[in-house]
């Protein structure tokens, strides 16, 4: 069947695309995880621009320009946080993580593969969502859209690391209840769909230095004004660096 | 000649496999088995010790390892939300030359549930796939952590034919095993472990016959005076029954009822004592209704190694 001449490794290009393709089919396939990157932002987006049920403070600004960059944020954040956190914690139960690791991909390939994996993902929910957002009268600032892509990237970064602790350290049950909880308490009360500072006293305070605050804020700041906001974008790569450590730190690869 | 393909020592555990050949690791539960071979296979350091695999530490040279050794897990390791000719396609991009997948899948029998998810694949296919992913890039050397577990008997035949192959085609596999046929029909050499380290090792054969040959076990009615059977074994005659007290007389043979009515003769069997047996029946107007001359099986072997106590 074999002759054992001449194996060798497929070049890490080649290995690293085709684990991306493979976590982001993966995501894509899976109904919860769609329900939790597509659908539910989706559903977000238009209920918030059309229905006046949630009031929001928009300084002279149409509802879309105000909602459309919180939910993009709310996007990246389910992508790179919950939906990575679930996933690699089932794989690392499942012995997954440990059975690639031994093949030529590796540990490195393996994590590229799942970072690159988020932002293809991320790619479909801002064609998706930005589609849905200019059908609903979406202007957001051309200028800004560089400073938007920053504050995606440091975002994804920020998120993904703090999957990836999560991930790696507790039970795929308990990393499920988390990841979905946190989800639901940063969008609600996190600064990412509504500005910070519209949020009751403290809160105000505490989701603007909070990875969802700040990345609202930055999305926000560079397609409604297209201004790269500093600030913002150095509070979710300081979360990027201490998340990170920890993570690289802790991260167990089987249980 | 020999070529030491892998070699681990782990507490005091030397295990090396050859090329072209079956080695199986065989021990009760928690006997350090898998840990061993996790240690070879890179995903466990170990905390002193020496282990080279093909000439290289798996801890340092892993990179230059994973391409030449196939993995098979024992829980599997597989993506429960994946297709098996899908995973098996994404596995085999990652080596430069990996088999025809296709007739991998058809060897395997993977076809008949190839676009089913993983999450609701029996025991027995997941199984088979894992064993595919592990071969597939054409590997050196196979670690097989329990292949045919939860297999039909067709399935095991699939896998074995296919073990046997690989070690035709020069590959060194590695298989750690509880069930001692599978050992017995595909190992070339066996290491028991227990408790951390080799309590025996060598051919199958060797393990057999140094643990004596073969057995002769009879049952008749419960409870017969023995006494003078085991020296008119030696003899091949029969002694008069003479007043010699005690059921299990001197000489090369022992006899023993172990359970009422079940007699096993142990010592060396020829057909002679099979005759000499018999003959005392007739002496002693007992009539058996089975005699049976066995070889011993690797797994009796085992048992008197690692003992009889639940782990």
């Amino acid at each position: 069947m074999s002759s054992p001449t001449g194996a060798g490794a497929a070049p890490a290009p080649r290995r690293v695309l085709a684990q991306t393709r493979f976590e982001t089919r993966a995501i894509l396939r899976n109904g919860e995880q769609l329900l939790i990157t597509l659908i539910l932002p989706v559903l977000l987006l238009v209920a918030l621009v059309r229905t006046t049920v949630v009031g929001l403070t928009t300084d002279g600004a149409t509802r879309v320009d105000v909602v459309a960059p919180g939910v993009l944020a709310l996007a990246v954040m389910s992508t790179a946080f919950t939906s990575q956190a679930i996933a690699t914690s089932f794989d690392r139960r499942n012995g997954v993580l440990r059975l690639l690791a031994t093949t030529p991909l590796g540990r490195g390939g393996l994590l590229a593969g799942k970072v690159l994996g988020v932002l293809a993902v991320e790619v479909v929910q801002v064609v998706v969502l930005g589609g849905v957002a200019l059908a609903l009268g979406w202007q957001p600032d051309p200028s800004g859209i560089g400073a938007a892509v920053v504050a995606v990237l440091l975002g994804t970064a920020a998120f993904t690391s703090f999957a990836l602790l999560l991930a790696g350290t507790l039970r795929a049950e308990a990393v499920l209840a988390i990841a979905n909880l946190v989800l639901v308490v940063l969008a609600v009360a996190g600064g990412i769909l509504v500005p910070a500072g519209a949020l009751p006293g403290p809160l105000a305070a505490v989701a603007s230095v909070l990875p969802s605050g700040a990345l609202g804020e930055a999305l926000r700041a560079a397609l409604q004004d297209g201004v790269l906001a500093g600030g913002p974008l150095a509070v979710l790569a300081g979360w990027t660096v201490v998340l990170g450590a920890l993570a690289a730190r802790l991260f167990r690869w089987s249980s | 000649m020999k070529r030491y393909d892998g070699r681990a020592v782990v507490d005091g555990l030397d295990l090396v496999a050859e090329r072209g050949a079956v080695t199986a690791v065989l021990g009760p539960n928690g006997a350090g088995k898998t840990t061993t071979v996790e240690c070879c296979e890179g995903l466990r350091s170990p905390d002193g010790g020496r282990v080279r695999v093909l000439g290289l530490d798996p801890a340092t040279r892993a990179r230059d390892l994973r391409p030449r050794v196939g993995v098979m897990l024992q829980d599997g390791g597989l993506p429960t939300g994946a297709r098996p000719l899908e995973l098996l396609h994404h596995v085999a991009a990652m080596y430069a030359r990996p088999v025809d997948v296709a007739a991998l899948a058809e060897r395997l029998g993977l076809g008949s549930f190839a676009r089913t998810s993983v999450r609701r694949l029996s025991g027995g296919q997941r199984q088979r796939l894992a064993l595919a992913l592990a071969v597939v890039g054409r590997p050196e050397l196979v670690f097989l952590d329990e292949p045919s577990a939860g297999m039909d008997p067709q399935a095991r035949r699939a896998v074995w034919d296919l073990v046997g192959e690989l070690r035709a085609d020069g590959v060194a596999v590695v298989l750690t095993t509880h069930l001692m046929d599978e050992a017995e029909s595909l190992a070339d050499r066996v290491v028991v472990v227990d408790h951390g380290r080799v309590i025996a090792e060598g051919a199958v054969r060797e393990l057999l016959r140094s643990h004596d040959d073969r057995t002769l076990r009879f049952s008749a009615a419960p409870g017969l005076t023995l006494t003078g059977l085991a020296a008119s074994l030696g003899g091949g005659g029969v002694p008069p029954a003479s007043g010699a007290h005690g059921e299990h007389a001197a000489g090369e043979h022992a006899v023993h009822e172990v359970t009422p009515g079940d007699y096993v003769v142990t010592g060396h069997v020829d057909p002679h004592v099979l005759a000499a047996l018999t003959t005392w029946c007739a002496a002693h107007d007992v009539l058996p209704y089975a005699i049976t001359v066995g070889r011993r099986t690797l797994e009796s072997v085992f048992l008197d190694l690692t003992g009889r106590d639940l782990r």
